[in-house]
């Protein structure tokens, strides 16, 4: 029997605000809800319109359960569509990206569409005849999402016919976009390699929490961070400047203090960033000219302002994370309830010295990668924790740290960089967004 | 040196790692060698494209004493590995520079806890001769499915 379809009232119980309940991890009915509800409710992130320079382009992804695919029309504008032949629900793209060239052909019966998802052709059409096809919903075509929102070329997508609008969702929380892309002297970022996956045996949540988790890294990367910190004591008198590597490796062992005070702030919707008043990224060395383009671009004082925002992780709820002074985008894709795959991009900023964009694929791969050591630390304890918490012992996850009773939900605030905060203003957002149009959905059904 | 000891090396490279004899291991290294996983096909630029690994001495030093840490917690319990190789193809003997090139069709199996997981490629080494021993000036390993979601890849291909 279900337990939490359609029982709006026992998913709201799962929070408590200082825990969560261990279903939120671990239960299958969960998982498929978040899927079916959750996902779509909210504005999640496909790909980057660089992507889509030439009609044409087309790049494929997933929303919750989702296949969707988005092709640059002859009109010079992105659609987004879902990934289904309306005839026997073929996928029309299996492939990441790629150019479909005038039209999509399903590659079964050959019937064809136009780049915005428009039926094109069918073949022996005649058949068809005086069946009511032109009437059918496959006469359309590809189904068209409606809700899809560019920003500063980061294409988003609400599947949900009803919901917030893109701006009412993210709000403030833009900002950590916008200091990203205004890091690039034009303004503007783009994708030009293939992001580094890196399959996960845990449920997604886990990933995206570990994002603004500031009390593991001294503690679970000793061994990765630590190590590299230890050897280059031991190593420096041989080298004459401080490796890019080591200036990437280091800062991961800041104590508990330092991420104290670099606070963390909280956006309505759950949204929010570690690293408000410093982070992890704030020491490296200056890239040659770099700032001279900058100045020249933006005045003195306004690329002293972007550059001199160091956040750390900003979550955009609910699936990725952005670290807007490396030029990274983590996507959390959930596969199932304990199987994720994290695709992490990495963005060029468009007339910048390669210096920087050298950096954001060394970062990307010490940190991101399967084969990257800081990552084996934090999967080990995913795994961990997804085995874990089948224990009987106790069926809470405690997320106490920095609680109090009557903290706000739907806030912007600047709480301690230690706080766990930002964990369960994500589930905050997580029980709305999972229980929105929840009942109405009920309601239609009976 | 010869063919054979040529051969013998690329062989022998990778009995240290299945060993994890590690010190042994990074002596091979020439102090500007490098390790190379690439992630894009026929990939050229180990700099301004992504890959997998790109590590030099220092790095790979960082790699292989963390292994041993008592807080490494991801070798608990430690993986193994194992290397099947075919017959190294000799490329080049010294023409370039005195770099001797050789390519290696390889199946790696690396395993940890009851977990076993598979790999394979061909694995390039470029060496050169440095008072009369062999040292990797750059070992790059190129995975058939390079673009694939891996889970932890620990010790060394």
């Amino acid at each position: 029997m279900d337990r939490y379809r359609g029982n709006s009232q026992a998913i709201a119980d799962l929070v408590k605000g200082h825990a969560v309940h261990r279903d939120v991890y671990v239960d299958r009915e969960i998982f498929e809800l978040e899927m079916e509800q959750l996902f779509p409710n909210c504005w999640v992130y496909i790909g980057h319109e660089s992507q889509l320079k030439n009609t044409g382009d087309f790049i494929t992804s997933k929303i919750g359960n989702q296949p969707v695919l988005a092709s640059r029309h002859r009109d010079g504008q992105v659609y987004v569509l879902h990934n289904r032949c309306p005839h026997k629900g073929v996928k029309i793209a299996s492939e990441p990206c790629g150019n479909t060239g005038k039209f999509f052909r399903c590659p079964y019966h050959a019937w064809s569409f136009k780049t915005d998802g428009s039926l094109l052709a069918i073949p022996l059409k005649k058949g068809y005849e005086g069946t009511g096809f032109d009437t059918d919903q496959a006469a359309r075509g590809l189904t068209r999402i409606e809700n899809v929102k560019i920003y500063r070329g980061l294409i988003f997508v609400r599947l949900a016919q009803e919901g917030l609008s893109f701006e009412e969702f993210f709000g403030d929380a833009l900002s950590t976009i916008d200091n990203m892309a205004d890091r690039s002297p034009e303004g503007e970022l783009e994708v030009i390699s293939q992001p580094i996956r890196y399959m996960h045996t845990c449920n997604w949540k886990m990933l995206v929490e570990n994002q603004t988790d500031t009390c593991h890294p001294m503690v679970a990367h000793e061994s990765s961070a630590g190590t590299a910190v230890n050897v280059w004591e031991r190593e420096k008198d041989n080298f004459s400047e401080t490796p890019m590597a080591v200036q990437l490796y280091a800062p991961f062992m800041s104590p508990y203090e330092f991420y104290e005070g670099a606070g963390i702030r909280v956006w309505p919707n759950g949204h929010g960033h570690t690293g408000v008043s410093g982070s992890i990224h704030q020491d490296y060395e200056d890239v040659d000219g770099y700032q001279a383009m900058m100045t020249e671009a933006y005045g003195k004082e306004r690329a002293a302002e972007i550059l001199g925002d160091i956040r750390h992780n900003t979550i955009y709820f609910p699936n990725i994370m952005v670290k807007g002074p490396v030029g990274i985008l983590r996507n959390f894709i959930p596969l199932g309830v304990d199987k994720t795959l994290v695709e992490s991009w990495v963005f060029r900023l468009k007339g910048a010295p390669d210096k920087l964009y050298e950096r954001a694929l060394m970062y990307n791969r010490f940190i991101n990668a399967p084969t990257s050591i800081v990552g084996h630390d934090d999967l080990e304890m995913y795994e961990r924790a997804q085995e874990g918490l089948h224990s009987n012992g106790n069926e809470w996850v405690n997320l106490r740290r920095l609680w109090e009773d009557d903290e706000p939900e739907e806030t912007t605030e600047v709480v301690n960089g230690t706080s766990e905060r930002q964990m369960r203003n994500q589930f905050y957002a997580w029980r709305k967004f999972m229980v929105q149009n929840m009942d109405q959905a009920v309601e239609a059904a009976e | 040196m010869n063919r054979d000891d040529l051969i013998d090396f690329v062989y022998d490279e990778a009995a240290t790692i299945d060993q994890m004899r590690w010190d042994d291991w990074l002596a091979l290294f020439h102090k500007d060698g490098r390790y190379w996983m690439p992630l894009e096909w026929q990939q050229e630029d180990p700099i301004l494209q992504p890959s997998l690994m790109y590590e030099d001495r220092l790095l790979l030093t960082v790699r292989v004493e963390r292994l041993a840490g008592e807080r490494t917690f991801s070798q608990k319990p430690k993986s193994r590995c194992h290397h099947l190789m075919e017959r190294p193809r000799i490329l080049s003997m010294g023409e370039d520079g005195g770099v001797h090139k050789l390519r290696t069709s390889f199946i790696y199996t690396e395993t940890r806890g009851d977990l076993l997981e598979r790999y394979s490629g061909w694995v390039s080494h470029e060496l050169v001769e440095v008072d009369g021993t062999l040292q990797i000036k750059l070992k790059r390993i190129n995975l058939i499915n390079f673009d694939a979601p891996f889970s932890n890849i620990q010790l060394f291909i």
